[in-house]
């Protein structure tokens, strides 16, 4: 019997102390949605308890009924025949089941028949859905593309696709890659015309890496502008399955192989416009995008979990030299690292999507509201949690990612030999962790995305008001001394780069940068939670005096003011 | 026209997740050590219950007898698509065997009244009898088909449903109304988020009356309540023994003749082998000896 809520001592922690006051309420506009729906809360603990419940259940769901089958799932994938993609029947049936139990549209609003929950609470299911089976989160994830139309398309469009997405009868595809167009989206060529006549859009061209290609709806990013070149020359369009659009072949991958990846050829598709034209990337695909990168976040932190305990359970289990061999120390260092490396991957996380509901409910308000609700103040906090979730997103995403492919590889280390095989889930993890910290924007572009916002100091705020609700005395006092230390370097070495003027150092020394920043705030939060539960003292601790060495060496060499990578690269790299 | 279905559920300790405290010295269960669960072939009755529900047009009564914590099953069964929810509480009913449950629930069946089909799951985790659904359909002289797998079609008044039988299955067709025990051959669906969200909030009058305060129960308010509450589908009917009409007598201890000679607690261990030749004299007198000892025959 396992169920992937309750058994997680970290997510129930979280739910309970991550002080959602702010952001239920006005997700619950002051609660008065109560009024006219039976079943939106009447006040926050009522919210809290009905996200409680709600998330055991997807806890049951994941842990007694879509984790067994994940490894069928895995072995066998879906079937490609004839231009038709047909699913795993036990991947159909877990998507039954997540239907059944209704999260399909999680957090589209309830007129359209969704939950109207906050992104946080729709994050911790996707953790537990990529636990239990990391390519169905592909196809759970995708009603974030609800989401979108909700927030950018018209009135006629929200009540022509929403329904569909909440009850979960439609699925969806957001068709942004191109052959030739990967990390640099500005590039994409597939063409949107205009008929003049009767104003109808079609799509030509082609799509590549398309998760789920055969979606009923699809979002898809094309050059409406003829002429142009760059991001502003492209629009989002929304169109629907048919003849025209065609899955040439769906791709054999590495991971995830539950999931249909598919290449997709456009022959005149009957498309109709979402949103403005021109803003396709620059607005709703990088919103799309970012709210993409905190569930592929999530997706790690649940690959990651899984990994996690997979290794704990087999270090215990396995005897060698007569005694189990999580009582070595080579190999509790390395349990202790995974559990602290995945507590702060979940750490950032939900502080990440807590301020991402911000800044959706103000941004929200700014964008739908009335002018009395438009007031200074929110427009104030709307820039302000706009500033912090461009920051945190990346940052997150970066981490969980990075972090969720060290776990699963020491995961396999811890299994020896064993790991190795097929016959363990171990493999899986690290095959399916692998995408991770590529998709939705790889770890590199991560980074590029986060350093303006570290340079720029837009953490600092949120960084001093952490600091003060840190205790001063006994073991809190040290290490928030410790924190402390590193802030101030991390300042100076930020006040050392910015001063060079010197863009190619940045960009080189971006990587070290982030890190470090990631290191004092991650340090903040794991001393915050600490503070409310002592059983989480030693994890704090941990995480910090781990941190202090790796962020030293990063400081030692953004300082280090060493050139030489930039100015002798190409000998290294050609020898 | 729509059918009207009522399943029958049960709250039972948690047997198959034993812990060390499962059992008291005596050998009886001890209940507070175990937690207490849906009965896992009620949740499929129930399921079968809801898929009938998915097809047609069909309204599905949830109901069980037991204490008022009891509750908390239908609730679940709320989360899980059931229309309505009756629980059967009442110190008289304490105590009930297989005959005295069946009479109770008979009565509540026939309270509820104008019910086409009856579900139940084909027994209890805590006592295993599988008498409880025969008995409701002899009590209320209907027909019953047991080892339900599946429900094929609804016809009119007329049922045609799939049972297991040692080795396969038979497909029989009976008139309305009937009773049907289900076996463990569906998986029942998750609860329902939005239902969740809504039925949590769901109520017996008694819950309501000790959420209020100690003297709401006499205030004469509590038909205020039953109105707001019913009129939100919120209200979870409680009756007790009379309210249902039944003849005490045959309720609870009173009206349960089967009586507990012995309680053992049995603990398998392994014993010495013993050889037995490979000849007809040998196994003879091996089968002999099994008879002897009441293990055959």
């Amino acid at each position: 019997m396992s169920n992937f809520y309750n058994d997680n001592p970290d997510l129930l922690f979280t739910l309970k102390n991550l002080e959602l006051e702010e952001v239920v309420k006005l997700k619950e506009k002051d609660y008065t949605e109560a009024e006219k729906f039976d079943y939106a809360p009447e006040n926050y603990e009522d919210a809290i308890d009905s996200y409680d419940k709600v998330l055991a259940v997807i806890g049951d769901v994941t842990g007694e009924r879509i984790a067994p089958r994940s490894r069928q799932v895995d072995e066998e994938g879906p079937h490609f025949e004839n231009g038709v993609v047909t699913y795993h029947p036990l991947t159909r049936k877990n998507l039954q089941e997540l239907k059944d139990a209704g999260v399909m549209g999680v957090i589209l609003p309830r007129q359209y028949g969704g939950l109207n929950f906050p992104t946080t609470i729709y994050t911790m299911m996707t953790e537990m859905v990529s636990r239990a089976d990391a390519s169905l989160q592909n196809l759970f994830g995708l009603q974030d593309i609800g989401e979108t139309i909700c927030e950018f398309g018209d009135e006629e469009q929200r009540a022509k696709y929403l329904p569909g997405f909440a009850s979960g009868e439609a699925d969806g595809a957001m068709d942004l890659t191109e052959p030739d167009s990967g990390s640099d989206l500005q590039s994409v060529r597939l063409k949107a015309t205009q008929d003049p006549k009767t104003g109808k859009w079609y799509l030509n061209g082609m799509k590549r890496f398309i998760t789920n290609g055969c979606a009923k709806t699809h979002l898809v990013l094309a050059r409406s502008e003829e002429g142009t070149t760059d991001g502003r020359g492209l629009s989002m369009f929304i169109c629907e399955k048919c003849p025209e659009l065609v899955v040439r072949r769906i791709e054999h991958k590495l991971g995830i192989h539950g999931v249909a990846t598919c290449e997709l050829q456009y022959n005149n598709v009957p498309a109709e416009l979402c949103g403005q034209r021109r803003r396709g990337l620059t607005k709703y695909v990088m919103s799309l995008m970012n709210g993409a990168r905190v569930a592929i976040s999530a997706q790690a932190v649940g690959i990651a979990e899984a990994a996690y305990r997979e290794a704990k359970k087999y270090a215990s289990e396995r005897e060698q030299f007569k005694q189990s061999i999580d009582k070595f120390p080579a190999i509790y260092d390395m349990l202790a690292r995974m559990k602290t490396k995945l507590a702060a991957s979940r750490a950032l996380l939900y502080e990440t999507t807590k301020n991402v509901d911000l800044r959706n409910s103000y941004n929200h308000i700014m964008e739908h509201g009335t002018p009395e609700e438009q007031t200074a103040e929110v427009r104030e906090k709307s820039k302000y949690y706009s500033k912090l979730a461009a920051v945190l997103t990346p940052m997150s995403k970066a981490l969980s990612t990075e972090s969720a492919n060290q776990i699963a590889y020491d995961c396999i280390q811890i299994h020896g030999g064993t790991g190795f095989m097929h016959d363990f889930d171990a493999e899986r993890y690290y095959r399916d962790a692998r995408i991770t910290n590529i998709y939705e924007g790889t770890t590199q572009l991560q980074i590029v995305a986060a350093i303006g916002g570290v340079m720029q100091r837009v953490l600092d705020k949120h960084l001093d008001e952490l600091f003060d609700r840190i205790k001063a005395e006994g073991l809190y006092g040290r290490l928030k001394s410790m924190v402390r230390d590193m802030y101030e370097k991390q300042l100076a070495a930020v006040k050392f780069v910015a001063e060079k003027k010197d863009a190619e150092y940045q960009n080189l020394r971006a990587k070290n940068l982030v890190e470090n920043e990631t290191f004092v705030l991650v340090s903040l939060l794991m001393l915050r939670d600490a503070q409310k539960d002592a059983r989480r003292e030693a994890l704090a601790e941990r995480y910090i005096l781990d941190a202090v060495h790796d962020f030293e060496r990063n400081n030692q060499i953004i300082l280090s003011n060493d050139l030489t990578m930039i100015d002798r690269h190409r000998e290294v790299i050609d020898y | 026209m729509q059918y009207k279905i009522i399943v029958f559920v049960k709250q039972v300790p948690d047997t198959q997740n034993v812990t060390g405290q499962a059992m008291k010295p005596d050998g009886t269960v001890n209940r507070q050590a175990l937690p207490a669960i849906f009965n896992p072939e009620d949740l499929n009755a129930l399921e079968l219950a809801l898929q009938i529900k998915d097809n047609y047009d069909a309204k599905v009564v949830v109901a069980t007898m037991g204490p008022p914590n009891a509750s908390k099953v239908l609730r679940d069964a709320l989360c899980m698509g059931a229309d309505e929810a009756v629980l059967l509480t009442d110190r008289a009913f304490a105590g009930s065997d297989t005959l005295a449950t069946s009479y109770a629930l008979s009565c509540c069946a026939k309270k509820i009244g104008d019910f086409d089909l009856i579900l139940c799951g084909r027994q209890a985790i805590d006592g295993d009898t599988a008498q409880v659904g025969p008995q409701i359909a002899e009590k209320l002289a209907i027909p019953q088909i047991s080892y339900v797998e599946q429900v094929l079609e609804l016809k009119d008044r007329t049922i045609r449903a799939k049972r297991a039988i040692e080795g396969g299955y038979e497909i029989l067709e009976a008139p309305m109304p009937v009773l049907l025990t289900v076996i463990d051959a569906n998986e029942p669906r998750p609860q329902n988020a939005k239902r969740i969200m809504k039925y949590k909030k769901a109520k017996t009058r008694s819950e309501f009356a000790a959420a209020q305060g100690s003297t709401y129960a006499e205030s004469g308010q509590m038909a205020e309540f039953e109105k707001v509450y019913g009129e939100k589908g919120l209200l979870i009917k409680e009756w007790t023994a009379a309210e249902t009409g039944a003849d005490l007598k045959r309720c609870g201890l009173a009206g349960s003749p089967t009586k507990v000679k012995q309680i053992m607690s049995v603990v398998l261990t392994a014993s010495d082998f013993k050889k037995i030749e490979p000849t007809e004299a040998g196994i003879s007198s091996f089968i002999h000896e099994l008879i002897e000892d009441h293990t055959l025959g």
